[in-house]
């Protein structure tokens, strides 16, 4: 089957215009909170509009803008770069509200948007589940309202939650999850529940971008310490634009800690580093490679697994220059199971077009 | 790692077939009543009453609960019943000596005030800290170097501390811990770094310590394992602060010693910090360079707990791309994930590496000779 692809991009960005966009999507309530309120925009500074990095200069539209519409997004991820499916991670800063009630609704309507505007638009199109982790119940609620259209292939989350994504009172979502063979996706971003590095606010955009690896090896480290992947032993979870070369490191240093004091978290029966490479993937951009090709084979070296790495552009983000959509140094034995065995084997809901 | 070492068996041929060891991380344990001669009555009174509150719950004890008690090696705890490396002949015996330790660079941890909510209290510890290093330990062991303890919340006081030793060779570098209340590179600590440098010290940066900010910007994780594995992540953003905001434009000559935060990740956090700075650099105008240059030649990075990757191979690539002379070894005595000095470098290095890392770059840094 995996013949039928040259790429499979597991990680793209529909960009919501503006709350009047969701107005079609929302009750009568919610429709005139936004009015009333003056609720414009849910955009967040995770990626400040006219940053570089948010959107690459030539895939700006004359408002600035990059990927507000189907057509522009599979113009650029299907057409050019041959991807025959795209997924779709709308980061919308439903994830940052405080009321759990104003998180549920419009997190609903997000989903839908996303169904109506874009995976009705073009076959080609996946979609992540996005949900209010303001509640675990609402979560729940809104992966069982949208699993059954199987164009939702993953639940998407933040990196930087209020707790640890490992936390107990989370696990409903994951049962949930696994259920309904949906992985965790969880995207960089944060929903400023602390500051953004566990040391503070840093001045500078570039320290803020680098910060969420910090966020995503904590979120390892507590998904595995906790317990999550001994009892759901079906989980799986995407770490997407998570960058890709401090995994290595970070899981010396977690299993050589494991052995020392395993005592603490006796279900981690294994080392961390394997229930990694068997639960956990990541998207390739950014891959955060050396400057030097050589060194590049020599990081894929240490990630020890074939099957950890996902194809995707992060289109409109800025990750790389031309059509460079796969760091120089990637083996060619492995580029396919990138682009395509590997997000098969990860999304079952791909498998069935 | 926690295992019994048994001291005779194989010390005496081994230590004498080396270069003496330079062993960056040694913690020496005082008690209160040690430190009672260096401060005032105020604050002893103080300190008997109220305690000490240092951006944590807890009176006595920590946050996340130690494996084992302090944290130390089961068998370091001295014959005379004191606390693991409380007592010098006992320290000697299990590890100075038997090792063939040339240098040892002294982290007090506690009681040293630093990181307490107090600002003077913080500075009169901290001061007490440094004369105790330098009575009980140094003045008896000159092997032993001390480090300049600074109560490093507040840039006046630690900078008075910073200028109370300069020019006093028993000292190896002025002292932070990693969780500190803000990025390291924000302005409030840079007169910290000026003096540092005029003083011709080193800054060393050892982990742990209370910042009163969640242990992950995604919260409070739950488990020791978890605070003692996520020091690095947390260290990353500091050494990236530091980096971004300039502050090795401001003082050139700033040297940072990173101790116990693992080096496997350096790397990466400058491939990261690269790859943004190429399409941001209108954000940072005062680098002058790649991000990953002022990694390369501004930040020393210690060896405890040793990296261990499956493929040991794969520990090699990473020395190799922080530089053979920015690796400095260290062996953590007493606590429990002590690096044993005989055994604990990759086997494959080659003699020189091996002379760099255990000696040769920890004299030029310090230069005590």
């Amino acid at each position: 089957m995996s013949s039928a692809f040259n790429a499979i991009d597991c990680d793209v960005h529909p960009t919501v215009p503006d709350m009047k966009a969701l107005l079609p999507y929302l009750d009568d309530f919610w429709r005139e909170t936004v009015e009333e309120r003056g609720i414009n925009s849910l955009e967040t500074v995770t990626y400040p509009p006219n940053a570089p990095l948010s959107a690459r200069p030539e895939w700006r539209s004359r408002n600035g803008r990059a990927a507000t519409a189907a057509s522009e997004l599979t113009a650029q991820v299907c057409d050019r770069w041959r991807a025959e499916l795209a997924i779709l991670n709308c980061l919308y800063g439903v994830g940052l509200l405080f009321s759990e009630d104003m998180a549920a609704a419009f997190t609903r309507a997000l989903n839908d948007w996303v169904a109506k505007e874009w995976l009705d638009r073009d076959p080609r199109l996946r979609a992540s589940i996005v949900i209010p982790m303001q509640n675990t119940e609402h979560a729940v609620d809104e992966i069982e309202r949208c699993a059954s259209d199987r164009r939702f292939v993953q639940i998407l989350v933040l990196a930087m939650q209020e707790t640890p994504l490992g936390r107990r009172h989370l696990w409903p979502i994951y049962a949930a999850a696994e259920r309904h063979g949906l992985p965790l996706g969880i995207h960089a971003g944060s929903t400023y529940r602390h500051s953004i590095t566990s040391l503070g606010w840093p001045s500078y955009y570039i320290e803020d971008y680098a910060s969420h690896t910090q966020a995503f090896q904590s979120q390892v480290a507590s998904l595995v310490c906790e317990g999550v992947f001994a009892k759901y032993p079906g989980l799986k979870v995407v770490l997407i634009e998570s960058g890709v070369t401090w995994l290595p490191g970070f899981l010396w240093r977690f299993s050589k800690f494991w052995r020392g004091v395993r005592s603490e978290v006796p279900w981690v029966d294994r080392p961390p580093a394997e229930i990694v490479r068997d639960h956990v993937r990541l998207t390739i951009q950014p891959f955060d490679a050396p400057g030097d090709p050589d060194e590049v084979e020599r990081v894929i070296d240490h990630l020890r697994s074939d099957a950890i790495l996902l194809y995707a552009s992060d289109f409109p983000h800025w990750q790389f220059d031309g059509d460079e959509t796969l760091p120089a140094g990637i083996p060619a034995a492995l580029r396919r199971r990138i682009l395509v065995d590997n997000p098969l084997a990860t999304y079952d809901r791909l498998q069935s077009r | 790692m926690n295992i019994e070492v048994r001291p005779g068996e194989r010390a005496p041929e081994r230590a004498k077939a080396r270069v003496g060891i330079f062993d960056c991380d040694i913690h020496p344990k005082s008690s209160l009543e040690d430190l009672r001669p260096y401060l005032s009555n105020r604050w002893w009174d103080y300190l008997q009453t109220y305690g000490q509150r240092q951006r944590h719950g807890y009176v006595k004890g920590f946050p996340y609960p130690k494996s084992q008690p302090l944290a130390s090696r089961r068998d370091s705890w001295p014959p005379d019943g004191g606390l693991p490396a409380s007592n010098l002949d006992f320290m000697r015996q299990q590890h100075l000596d038997l090792y063939g330790i040339e240098y040892g660079v002294m982290n007090p941890l506690s009681p040293t005030g630093q990181g307490e909510q107090n600002d003077e209290l913080s500075a009169a510890m901290a001061f007490a800290a440094n004369e105790d290093q330098l009575a009980r330990w140094n003045a008896r062991e000159p092997r032993l170097k001390a480090s300049v303890v600074i109560p490093y919340e507040n840039s006046e006081l630690a900078v008075a501390e910073i200028r109370k030793r300069a020019g006093d060779r028993r000292f190896a570098h002025a002292l932070f811990l990693s969780r500190t209340s803000e990025l390291l590179g924000k302005r409030r600590y840079w007169p910290i770094f000026e003096a540092a440098v005029e003083a011709g010290l080193p800054v060393g940066v050892h982990v742990f310590g209370s910042s009163g900010r969640p242990m992950s910007n995604t919260g409070w994780p739950s488990f020791y394992i978890e605070e003692i594995t996520e020091h690095s992540a947390s260290l990353q953003a500091s050494v990236a602060s530091l980096i971004v905001e300039g502050v090795f434009e401001r003082y050139p000559e700033l040297k940072i010693v990173l101790i116990e935060a693992g080096f496997a990740w350096i790397p990466a956090l400058g491939w990261r910090l690269d790859q943004n700075w190429k399409r941001m650099k209108d954000e940072v105008p005062h680098l002058r360079r790649a991000p990953s240059e002022y990694l390369r030649q501004h930040f020393w990075v210690s060896t405890q707990p040793m990296e261990e990757a499956e493929d040991p191979d794969h520990v090699i690539d990473v020395m190799e791309w922080i530089g053979w002379d920015k690796i400095l070894f260290a062996s953590d005595y007493p606590h429990w994930d002590f690096d044993d000095p005989f055994t604990a470098l990759p086997p494959s290095l080659s003699e020189e590496r091996r002379n760099q890392i255990y000696s040769g770059n920890a004299k030029a840094l310090y230069r005590f000779d």
